[in-house]
């Protein structure tokens, strides 16, 4: 029996007045569905996005939250193998992955076992598939007549437009070499701001030069007016027929293939630049960097991120299947089960805006979101511990059929010392022991339990699993900090911190020499009541060695402004992977990134010269023994010098419904969304199971508001009735 | 009544430049035009040069508000002050940092604003009167001490709360509607209900409390006396007489926070997913936008100047006696 019949079984006299007021509930849709009932049982995937993505022009775009989208729009030369392990590059729009050809200074081809030191310019030579076609979109549309649409358009021809889909006509073309090199050449365009464009116009020859030559002709143009791109040369980037393009690099730079796979190098048509370039564009918000243009999979048909953007099915999309092959295990999983069939699988991918978490966990389990996080506030919710201290879903969780995933993040979390302090700093035995005993006496163990439910694992050094150069086992741990006992990593006792310490000069946490307590001051950006037992906790590590923290929380300007000045003692930072290669982890203890010498990532502003040639040599080799062998040693020169506190490696917890399939974590793919795939029909048999309205609460409520009511009503009425009396009888009440 | 406006309009640029330079000021004490630029440029890979680069795109890169190297009255106009602040007042609110506009955001963005700010203030008005009516009939007995009671419960209790209690019992326990997310057009409903509901009950207390109070203070004035002297029944005399003369301090209250309206509500809009205002502002502070800032701070101090001055228009209309001559 529903809800409705035992209601009018419960109160017959009121049937009516609930047909009436519920009508809606007749349909069968749930009441508290967010969605259109048009919507329903459509194979569509919901998600959500708390923050509103600043870019979605691939050339200044490098946020997560923006990636979300465009990785799925856009199409790069190359992309990471869905489900291999460790990350493997795999071609995208390229008919291959690209080997470098290398270059001596006279322009002679050298091998590719040439040493670093010989190369003068790497070139790459990029082929990509024919009969890949644009996305529609009115930039590429043409008239009758076939000439473009949309190209000069006069006052008032944008009357009534508001979104790229008011536009009437849209067409489409195929994607040619040549869009490919205007991208590149867009990363020096003067209006936009790409953060990797410094980095690129040390490598990409003929970058910087473009660069000026495009600043110096765009001050000569009006305010606003259109910069076409095609009129300038890039030197070191050539379009070599309709599908192939190759780009010259300074010296030689293995991890440049990987910035390959990134938007950043993603095919961008002139006629997109022109077309948003036209008066009335940028007044009514109308721009590449709200309404990409791409080849992928998908495409942005709703941008209104206030409060939803929707991906659809990009129709000129053909071509891909998905992948047969993946990491042991992924078979018994069935993620290979759809092995060979077109891509993508979903029709619409809607990301709804949800800035809270406790509206959004509420509406992942009411079925309205198909995956979900887990924060701190649902973990015990949805995560228990077995007795073995194995992670297991809550029996509620189970039950619903949710699924659970984890993956550890190709990130890495610090607490790091400033290498130029002269307390913390300095390459003195002094300054090693007091950092060594520090990170003993740290115990990221207890810190990972307590806050962090058990989602991280404590690093061993600057490199996460999954990344080559990391190495597990007895071999992989930081002897400094721990000895192997019983097959596992034990962290050494405090009395050994507390002898380091006094060997620093610093017995019981006291100035050999001064005899002042030793006060090391951290400063942070965590602030709030949430982060203060966090804080305490650290004050208590500290504690157990005798030494004073002192914590300085200061906003996030101010925390950026110390550490370029090199104003801090301890800080805590962290990075996560531009692409899985070492040298994007160990980047960040070289000299010369040094953030208060050069404004670099090395916030430590680490400089060990040993360390520095190890790493010029590492960064030019590919992944070999040899590259093995000298990562080994600077981990180990890293570790002995320990300028961090080798903290964590998070560990991201998932949740995914029974309806969602072929959903891996990948920490370095973007575009995970054309593999995925749901039962649109499971979904909805659940919503309605999950989501029927309960209204006996409700019109309980409305009973008692009613009831109370008729005391109030009588003794007005009483009141009305009553005559005047004189007060001394009483009479008359 | 034409000059008196005129002249409270007038009285208002002041007031206005005021706000400015405050908000301005607060503003750059907290934040250099550096800072500005590394949270709108992210935190990777942001250099010196691009960090120029944004500033100077922006205007950002002259002084805050004297400019030592211009000569004249370019020592004040060639400032970021200056720059940004004039066109304010031709409500000109320019490009935010990020490059979209900001007059386009604010006309799109009010309306799902005023979609749950107009039905609560109005409900929750008519609620609060019936209330405070209510318990001023019943003043001194039974009826009255619990209402007051459950008044002063309830305005105890934090928004907050109403808004995740009422989100869990109604959107999840209940199931009746959506516990957040908004749509266009008739499709809105559903997702107003809750927040207008929650906006509504959450002002039930301190505002039934507060009009209680007035209407007390109307109730044991002679001319109430007089009413029921002549016979009067007492929903006529509370209805006719009563509330006629308590409109002025509800006035006071009720309309200056009209043109408010636009301007939404900070946590309903992030806990109900929301596209209005409130958010806006949030999300612009959150960034450190400044664009948007000084827009939605001058936005405010206009809209509460022609609040103060609806206020005092309607004095005239409910009381005879207030002229403005």
């Amino acid at each position: 029996m529903g809800y409705t019949e035992r209601l009018m079984v419960v109160f017959p006299h009121r049937a009516a007045l609930i047909a009436v007021a519920f009508v809606a509930g007749c349909s069968g849709t749930p009441w508290n569905n967010p969605y259109p009932a048009s919507e329903s049982g459509a194979n569509i995937l919901y998600s959500s996005f708390s923050e509103r993505p600043k870019h979605l022009d691939p050339v200044q775009s490098y946020s997560e939250n923006e990636y979300a989208f465009i990785a799925n729009i856009y199409q790069p030369p190359l992309q990471y193998h869905y489900l291999k392990r460790p990350y493997e590059l795999i071609p995208f729009a390229a008919t291959e992955v690209p080997r470098p050809r290398l270059y001596d200074a006279k322009n002679r081809r050298l091998p590719v076992t040439a040493d670093a030191g010989e190369v003068a310019y790497s070139e790459y030579v990029i082929r990509i598939r024919p009969g890949i076609l644009y996305q529609p979109h009115p930039a590429l549309a043409t008239d009758e007549s076939g000439r473009p649409a949309y190209r000069d358009l006069k006052p008032g021809d944008l009357d009534g437009i508001n979104a790229i889909g008011d536009f009437q006509r849209r067409g489409t073309r195929e994607l040619v070499a040549s869009d490919y090199v205007h991208q590149i050449k867009r990363l020096a365009h003067p209006r936009l701001y790409s953060p990797i464009y410094q980095l690129m116009s040390e490598y990409i020859v003929g970058l910087k030069e473009l660069a000026r030559d495009l600043a110096r002709a765009d001050k000569a143009l009006p305010e606003g007016g259109f910069l076409d791109l095609t009129r300038f040369e890039l030197e070191g980037v050539r379009t070599l027929d309709r599908y192939t393009y190759s780009i010259r690099v300074r010296g030689k730079y293995p991890q440049f293939v990987y910035w390959l796979a990134m938007p950043f190098f993603a095919p961008v048509p002139p006629e997109a630049d022109r077309f948003y370039a036209q008066p009335g564009m940028a007044e009514k918000n109308i721009s590449l960097d709200w309404f990409p243009i791409g080849t992928g999979p998908y495409m942005l048909t709703v941008n209104n991120p206030n409060r939803r953007m929707v991906l659809e099915r990009n129709p000129n999309y053909q071509g891909e299947v998905y992948p047969g092959e993946g990491e042991p295990g992924d078979d018994a999983a069935g993620l290979l089960k759809d092995a060979g069939r077109p891509l993508p699988f979903i029709d619409k991918v809607v990301f709804s805006l949800e800035k809270e978490q406790i509206p959004y966990w509420n509406k992942f389990l009411q079925g309205y979101y198909d995956a979900s996080d887990i924060g701190s506030d649902t973990f015990d919710q949805a995560v228990r511990f077995t007795g073995q201290g194995d992670v297991a879903l809550t029996e509620d969780m189970e039950a619903r059929g949710i699924r659970l995933q984890t993956s550890v993040a190709t990130s890495v979390f610090y607490l790091g010392f400033n290498m130029l302090d002269p307390v913390v700093g300095g390459y003195t035995e002094r300054g090693r022991k007091l950092r060594q005993a520090i990170s003993i006496a740290v115990d990221q163990e207890e810190f990972i339990s307590i806050f962090r439910n058990g989602r991280g694992i404590p690093a061993q050094g600057p490199i996460p699993p999954g990344i080559f150069g990391y190495r597990e086992g007895e071999e992989g741990i930081n002897p400094y900090v721990y000895d192997w006992v019983d097959g596992k990593p034990r962290r050494k006792p405090v009395e050994y911190a507390r002898k380091l310490l006094a060997e620093a000069g610093y017995p019981d946490g006291r100035d050999a020499t001064s005899g002042q307590p030793l006060l090391l001051n951290l400063d942070t950006t965590t602030t709030g009541a949430d982060s203060k037992s966090r804080l305490d906790w650290y004050a208590k590590q500290f504690e157990k060695l005798g030494v004073q923290l002192a914590i300085r929380a200061t906003d996030y300007n101010r925390f950026q402004d110390k550490l370029r000045r090199g104003n801090v003692q301890l800080y805590f930072l962290g990075w996560n992977a531009d692409y899985p290669d070492p040298e994007n982890f160990l980047f960040l203890l070289n000299g010369a990134q040094s953030k208060v010498k050069t404004s670099g990532e090395n916030a430590s502003n680490y400089a060990n010269p040993d360390f520095d040639r190890l790493f010029d040599q590492m960064k030019n080799l590919y992944n070999s023994p040899q590259r093995q062998a000298i990562i080994d040693r600077m981990v180990e020169i890293a570790r002995y010098d320990a300028p961090w506190v080798w903290s964590l490696f998070p560990k991201d917890y998932t949740l995914r419904h029974a309806w969602v399939y072929n959903r891996k974590p990948n920490q370095m793919a973007n575009n995970g969304l054309k593999y995925q795939r749901i039962d649109p029909v499971l979904r909805e048999k659940l919503r309605r199971e999950w989501n029927r309205p309960v209204i006996w609460p409700a019109l309980l409520i409305l009973i008692v508001l009613a009831a109370s009511v008729v005391p109030a009503i009588v003794a007005f009425r009483r009141r009305e009735r009553a005559t005047a009396t004189l007060p001394e009888t009483g009479a008359g009440r | 009544m034409t000059a008196y406006i005129i002249r409270r309009l007038l009285n208002a640029i002041p007031i206005l430049i005021g706000v400015n330079v405050i908000t301005f000021v607060l503003f750059f004490v907290v934040n250099s035009p550096d800072d500005m630029a590394r949270v709108q440029l992210g935190v990777k890979r942001v250099t010196p040069e691009a960090i120029a680069k944004w500033k100077q795109e922006r205007g950002y890169d002259r002084p805050l508000l004297f400019n030592g190297r211009s000569s004249g009255v370019g020592r004040l106009t060639d400032t970021i002050f200056f720059d940004k602040s004039v066109k304010l007042f031709a409500f000109e609110f320019g490009r935010s940092d990020q490059g979209r506009d900001i007059g386009y955001d604010i006309r799109t963005r009010m309306w799902p604003s005023l979609a749950i700010a107009l039905p609560v203030f109005l409900m929750g008005l008519a609620t609060y009167i019936a209330f405070a009516l209510l318990m001023a009939f019943f003043r001194a007995t039974y009826i009255d001490f619990w209402d007051v009671v459950l008044s002063v419960a309830m305005m105890s209790v934090s928004g907050l709360f109403y808004i995740i209690g009422g989100q869990y019992l109604i959107g999840k326990l209940w199931s009746m509607v959506p516990i957040s997310g908004y749509d266009g057009g008739l499709d809105s409903i559903k997702f107003l209900i809750l927040p207008v509901l929650i906006g509504v009950i959450s002002g039930v207390g301190s505002n039934a409390r507060w009009y209680r109070i007035i209407f007390l203070e109307e109730i044991n004035r002679d001319y109430v006396r007089t009413a029921r002297a002549k016979g009067l029944s007492e929903l006529r005399v509370l209805f006719r007489h009563v509330l006629q003369n308590a409109m002025i301090p509800i006035l006071t209250g009720a309309v200056v926070v009209i043109p408010f309206l636009f301007m939404g509500s900070l946590i309903t809009e992030a806990f109900f997913g929301i596209p209005g205002l409130g958010s806006y502002t949030i999300d612009a502070i959150n960034s450190q936008d400044f664009a948007v800032v000084r827009a939605m701070v001058f936005l405010g101090s206009v809209l509460y100047i022609i609040g103060l001055i609806l206020t005092d228009i309607s004095y005239t209309l409910v009381d005879p006696r207030v002229r403005f001559e």
